[in-house]
């Protein structure tokens, strides 16, 4: 008899409780909006988050996982993504182009090599002007990279040995040098030297060339640059299995004329992981942040329904005298603070999740199911926490005292 | 016998000193009595009648609802057995403010846990049976102070209780009205029901079929 009687009571319990909060529609939103806006930015972050991971991944992964980056100096990936930053090696770069070439000739494993330089000049266009990185590579760049041109075509190895003026520019300078013109075979001025645009990159690219960068001969941007020494060698080795070895061979074959410390040997691999521990972190810091907020939140609810409990004292022992059990009366104020919160909850995931949908367009977003989930339980429970207490307060008060508080 | 009080004591401590507001009381109320409690302010006799109406328990002493002691029982049974056995009338009539006259009368019986149509059923004729079939639906600032306390009488049959223990109920309303109230209670008592009528008013006792009168605490009569 017991349960039959608790199930029937326990709807009814819900509907008063929502009855109560109804009765101040603008308290009961007001006490929420800690939740609501806790809630949204976490969800938000989280979103934003691991959409960026997943984006990244995925352009570095279309690269091809047979590629091989060597950098100067000494890069601990770890000590990057842990927040430290590469040694002052990177800026005093003892790579040369014969290094390059010395790879491919000397190990079985690695198919290409191609050195790449890097500078900012101004490009010019007409009456159009920007700053732009200014990256210098060999012939074979396309091929190694695994990223075709969007259009037009690559400087070839003779163009490169002739050291011809030519460039292949991103879509980004293609856009605002061009708007809407026809950039091939038109002469650009890259610092004083002028140059004609034979390409245009593709919207995706990493490792040296995107966008907003502008691709030439490495012959010609070391000498108009007054450059040495390169910044970046590209090795492609055979295949993916081969990976391993080709490292081991490279770092043999450049130890002969190098130290150790001249050089580090990156893989696809190691710097996906750095940047995506990066943004990992980077994102449970934020969204810890944001969790703060709903403990914040939290709080404000448990406020709220201390007062409405002090407000209510008198209908509390009403309650009590026409029959209402102290449990009866703890779960009354307990749903309403639940409400309250998980309402806030849904609201905020709402929110959220459509504002990360919006920016979809703008930045790779990603709504996860677990975040979701997340964030609904979490509310849940903070309604629980941050209302017993209250509840409780209620339910322990003798309907004698209640009745006479005015 | 509906209540029986046995040599029942109830002391407070108020700010050190030990005050005691029911001394060594013992009562009977038997079926269909029409019982008043009177005295003046501060003889106990609000404390007596937390005690009928199972708000309260003793210091000392028993208390027993139709010969079944009552006395030590959780806050959670008396609740229980208030909803099933007490019903209550105000003085100020303590009808929930923000639901209509109908939810007010149904409230016993959520706690009890009667379902939805069934309590509308049982609260509609209740309601009608007070006279008041035509405000169903009106909030209590929408009716006059008599017609609110006959909302709460209607609440207070709704679970066909043993005893309907009265607190001064005419204390808030004129005379005229005062008067009807109290009709009405003399009629429910001779329907068979148990009153128990509290008041400090001898206008309001005198009508009553047998008067307690407590002063200091103690049955002087």
């Amino acid at each position: 008899m017991e349960r039959w009687f608790r199930k029937m009571q326990f709807n009814q319990i819900i509907s008063m409780a929502l009855r109560s909060l109804q009765a101040n529609k603008v308290r009961s939103f007001l006490t929420m909006l800690g939740v609501i806006i806790g809630v949204a930015s976490v969800i938000l972050l989280v979103s934003v988050g691991s959409g960026l991971q997943k984006y990244i991944s995925n352009q570095l992964e279309g690269i091809g996982s047979n590629l091989i980056l060597i950098v100067p100096g000494k890069l601990d990936l770890k000590k990057v993504s842990q927040g430290g930053g590469p040694t002052a090696g990177l800026l005093t770069s003892k790579l040369t182009s014969k290094d390059a070439k010395d790879l491919v000739s000397n190990s079985s494993f690695i198919k290409a090599a191609a050195p790449g330089t890097t500078a900012q000049a101004a490009i010019k266009y007409g009456t159009e002007k920007m700053f732009s990185q200014v990256v210098g590579i060999t012939a074979n760049y396309p091929e190694i990279m695994n990223s075709p041109l969007a259009l037009g075509e690559h400087f070839t190895e003779t163009d490169d040995r002739g050291g011809r003026r030519v460039a292949v520019i991103g879509s980004e300078v293609a856009k605002t040098l061009f708007k809407s013109d026809d950039p091939l075979n038109k002469k650009i001025s890259i610092g004083d030297t002028k140059f004609t645009v034979i390409g245009v990159l593709n919207s995706r690219g990493l490792g040296g060339a995107s966008e907003d960068h502008v691709v030439i001969p490495i012959t010609v941007a070391m000498r108009i640059f007054n450059q040495q020494k390169v910044q970046v060698i590209y090795a492609q080795a055979n295949n993916a299995e081969q990976v391993d070895q080709a490292i081991a061979e490279a770092k043999t074959i450049l130890l002969n004329r190098l130290t150790e410390d001249d050089f580090t040997i990156l893989t696809q691999k190691d710097i996906l992981g750095a940047v995506s521990s990066i943004l990992g972190t980077l994102t449970v810091a934020l969204g810890g942040i944001a969790a703060i907020s709903l403990i914040v939140g939290g709080i404000g609810i448990m406020n709220i329904m201390l007062v409405s409990v002090t407000e209510r004292t008198h209908e509390i022992g009403l309650r009590k005298a026409l029959g209402a059990t102290p449990n009866v009366i703890l779960m009354q104020f307990l749903i309403e603070a639940i409400v309250l919160s998980a309402g806030g909850g849904i609201i905020g995931i709402l929110i959220g999740g459509g504002g990360a949908l919006l920016l979809s367009s703008v930045i790779p977003s990603q709504v996860t199911f677990w975040a979701v989930l997340l964030a609904f339980s979490v509310s849940f429970i903070i309604g629980i926490i941050f209302g017993v207490m209250p509840a409780r307060k209620a339910s322990r008060m003798s309907p004698i005292e209640a009745l006479r508080y005015e | 016998m509906i209540l029986s009080l046995r040599n029942v004591t109830k002391t407070y401590c108020l700010e050190g000193a030990e005050v005691r507001a029911l001394d060594g009381v013992s009562i009977d109320i038997k079926e269909g009595e029409f019982v008043a409690i009177v005295g003046p302010s501060g003889s106990g006799k609000s404390t007596l009648m937390h005690i009928v109406g199972l708000l309260d328990t003793p210091t000392s002493g028993k208390v027993l609802l139709e010969d079944k002691e009552v006395t030590r029982m959780s806050e959670a049974t008396l609740a229980k057995l208030r909803n099933e056995h007490i019903g209550f009338v105000f003085q100020q009539f303590n009808l929930l403010p923000r639901v209509s006259a109908l939810e007010n009368v149904e409230l016993p019986l959520i706690y009890k846990g009667v379902g939805a149509g069934e309590r509308r059923q049982r609260a509609t004729k209740m309601l009608e049976m007070v006279g008041l079939g035509e405000r169903l639906n009106n909030w209590p600032n929408q009716l006059s102070g008599g017609q609110q306390q006959r909302v709460a009488i209607a609440r207070a049959l709704i679970l066909n209780p043993l005893i309907i223990l009265a607190d001064e109920p005419t204390g808030n309303l004129d005379s005229k009205t005062g008067k009807d109230i109290l009709d009405l209670l003399h009629k429910l008592n001779k329907e068979g029901h148990t009153v128990v009528l509290v008041t400090h008013d001898s206008d309001v006792a005198v009508s009553a079929k047998r008067q307690i009168k407590i002063r200091d605490g103690k049955v002087v009569s």
